[in-house]
């Protein structure tokens, strides 16, 4: 199976600053990457030379096996810009006829896909009169016209509430099940967390960080955290045993111990002080934490 | 084909919506009926019908009035898709940027006939009731129809090119109407100044019938009035007329359209969204 979409040693300048520097990776079918990067690190520039929008400076871009914007790549692509704009004079189903007319598919579908971005209430009203995130939704909606190989959604969840980011993300997980790449950008890390199976993290135009979440975890070498509750009357005795905890606000004992030694130092605490404890929670370093941890090791 | 439909399908709707096919016909309707109401009136003239004098007034309307309604209707066909950034998208779209092109002109050609149609057609009724005569004058109403259509078709193509270049509506509008003046008013200006200074020498035997058919406003303006064999009602820079073949014109006004969308696809072909 070849993959999707590959990039190696991507190179992109505007006059002064450097969007992209040597920026390489690999999209298979199936796989939800997630882009992560601070406000300008470069995410949806990329995202733009992968449609061909933009032109680049140096590297190699390979999108379903041709070039980027080349008329074959462009059939087998579906991109949701960052800030998604319709015509505002037109119904949100007219928008999606035309779209669907220009992928060579039926318009009749047009309902259906409103229906399934939860739009079908609103689709025979002029975009002018929707709301943010309804034209989010009319973006996505276009996304899912005739099965595309690759999902290129820039900041797709952006404008939506809750309960429908939770629907977003079990529809990207349909797409994906079926074969289909996407590739998302996000400052949502939570969801994010969650919902991909590859994790990007650009600063300032470079690939600081790539790989699964436990390989990250494990890159970034960040102290778990173990929370431990005393048991009725026993926090000034559970005190003095854990000489390295701090106390929580809400009575509890907090203690960082390294990756590699927290299932010895698990041992120890259970043995010698299981009955003084009424709990015991072990917190991984959250993506969060490794997103900072990644995004400042270049010293910004 | 169907993605060329599609687009101006769509295009066709944004501008019903917008008024622009209202507008465009009101305008052309209302001219129209105001030269229909002042040929019929007695001019004293014998033997020419109501129709042939509202067709020589409607052509002398129709070179200022068909090219402003087609860069109205054009100078925003890039630029605005460019401001309220919904270039990008439809950029990613198995759509090559010639179709957007022509689907945008289809709908706007087709709102422009409509106007044409429906407004010379009221001031050919007009004529007919005046003097049912004037039926004999119906193909040079015809003549005009479709000429016009090619005026606007060319002013089109240049609107779509302003809008490429200039990527901002405000600066679109501006450089169209600079565009308008120049070919509309300022070019016949600088002629009937190069021929009265001139004084029928070499300047107005060669450089005149050459310069007239470089303007598609002109060639417009020569076809129909020497098709009418109106020339000597027009005088003036008409007169040139005589020295000019009416296939001469005829390809001038065939070509402009050409030539403006090709202007119009190299320019759009540079706008990086
Ligand atoms: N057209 C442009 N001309 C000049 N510089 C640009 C242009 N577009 C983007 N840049 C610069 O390139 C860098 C990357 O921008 P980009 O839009 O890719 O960031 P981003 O990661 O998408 O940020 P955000 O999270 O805010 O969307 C920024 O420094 C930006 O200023
Ligand atoms: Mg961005």
């Amino acid at each position: 199976m070849t993959s999707t979409l590959k990039i190696s040693r991507l190179t992109k300048r505007y006059d002064s600053v450097e969007a992209l520097r040597e920026v390489s990776l690999t999209l298979e079918p199936g796989m939800r990457m997630a882009l992560l990067g601070h406000n300008g690190a470069g995410k949806s520039t990329m995202m733009k030379i992968i449609l061909g929008l933009i032109p680049f400076d140096g590297g190699e871009v390979s999108v379903c096996g041709g070039a980027p914007g080349s008329a074959a790549s462009r059939a087998q692509v579906a991109y949701l810009p960052e800030n998604a704009a319709f015509h505002p004079a037109l119904t949100g189903e007219e928008q999606i006829r035309h779209y669907l007319a220009l992928r060579g598919e039926s318009t009749a579908q047009a309902g259906e896909l409103l229906e399934r971005v939860g739009l079908g209430h609103a689709a025979r009203r002029r975009i002018g009169t929707y709301s943010k995130g309804m034209r989010q939704r009319v973006g996505l909606a276009q996304t899912l016209i005739g099965r595309p190989r690759l999902l290129v959604l820039d900041e797709p969840t952006s404008g939506l509430d809750p309960v429908s980011r939770r629907d977003f993300y079990a529809l990207l997980d349909g797409l994906a099940a079926e074969g289909a790449s996407i590739l998302l950008s996000s400052h949502a890390l939570t969801e994010v967390e969650a919902r991909t199976d590859r994790i990007l993290i650009l600063s300032r135009g470079r690939l600081v960080a790539s790989g699964t979440l436990p390989s990250l975890r494990q890159e970034a070498a960040l102290p778990v955290t173990l929370l431990v509750t005393p048991a009725e009357g026993r926090a000034k005795a559970l005190a003095a045993a854990l000489p390295g905890a701090t106390a929580t606000a809400d009575g509890r004992l907090r203690l960082d111990c390294p990756q590699a030694d927290k299932l010895a130092v698990l041992a120890r605490i259970v043995t010698a002080l299981g009955p003084q404890m009424a709990d015991l929670d072990v917190i991984p370093p959250s993506l969060e934490d490794i997103y900072t941890n990644f995004s400042h090791r270049d010293g910004s | 084909m169907s993605r060329i439909l599609a687009t101006a399908a769509s295009e066709f709707r944004i501008a019903l919506r917008n008024r622009w096919v209202a507008i465009a016909t009101a305008l052309m309707v209302l001219f129209s009926l105001v030269l229909a109401a002042t040929g019929a009136a007695p001019t004293g003239d014998v033997g020419v019908d109501p129709l042939s004098v509202t067709v020589v007034s409607l052509t002398s309307l129709a070179v200022y009035l068909v090219p402003l309604l087609a860069l109205l209707m054009s100078f925003d066909a890039i630029a605005g898709e460019v401001e309220r950034g919904t270039l990008p998208l439809l950029l990613t779209y198995p759509v090559s940027r010639l179709q957007i092109l022509l689907g945008k002109l289809l709908a706007h050609l087709a709102i422009l006939t409509l106007a044409l149609v429906l407004g010379y057609g009221a001031a050919g009724v007009m004529a007919f009731i005046t003097d049912p005569a004037s039926i004999t004058a119906l193909p040079s109403l015809w003549r005009l129809i479709w000429t016009s259509v090619l005026l606007g078709a060319a002013f089109l193509g240049l609107g779509y090119t302003l809008s490429s270049l200039s990527r901002r509506p405000s600066g679109a509008a501006g450089l169209a109407m600079g565009l308008w003046l120049l070919f509309v008013v300022l070019y016949d200006l600088g002629l009937l100044a190069m021929v009265v200074t001139d004084g029928g020498g070499a300047l107005t035997t060669h450089v005149l019938p050459v310069a007239l058919l470089a303007n598609p406003a002109d060639a417009f303006r020569l076809f129909n009035l020497s098709a009418a064999h109106a020339v000597a009602e027009a005088g003036g820079i008409g007169g040139a007329a005589h020295a000019i073949a009416l296939w001469k014109s005829a390809a001038s006004l065939v070509l402009w359209p050409v030539a403006a969308l090709f202007l119009a696809w190299a320019a759009f072909r540079k706008v990086t969204p």
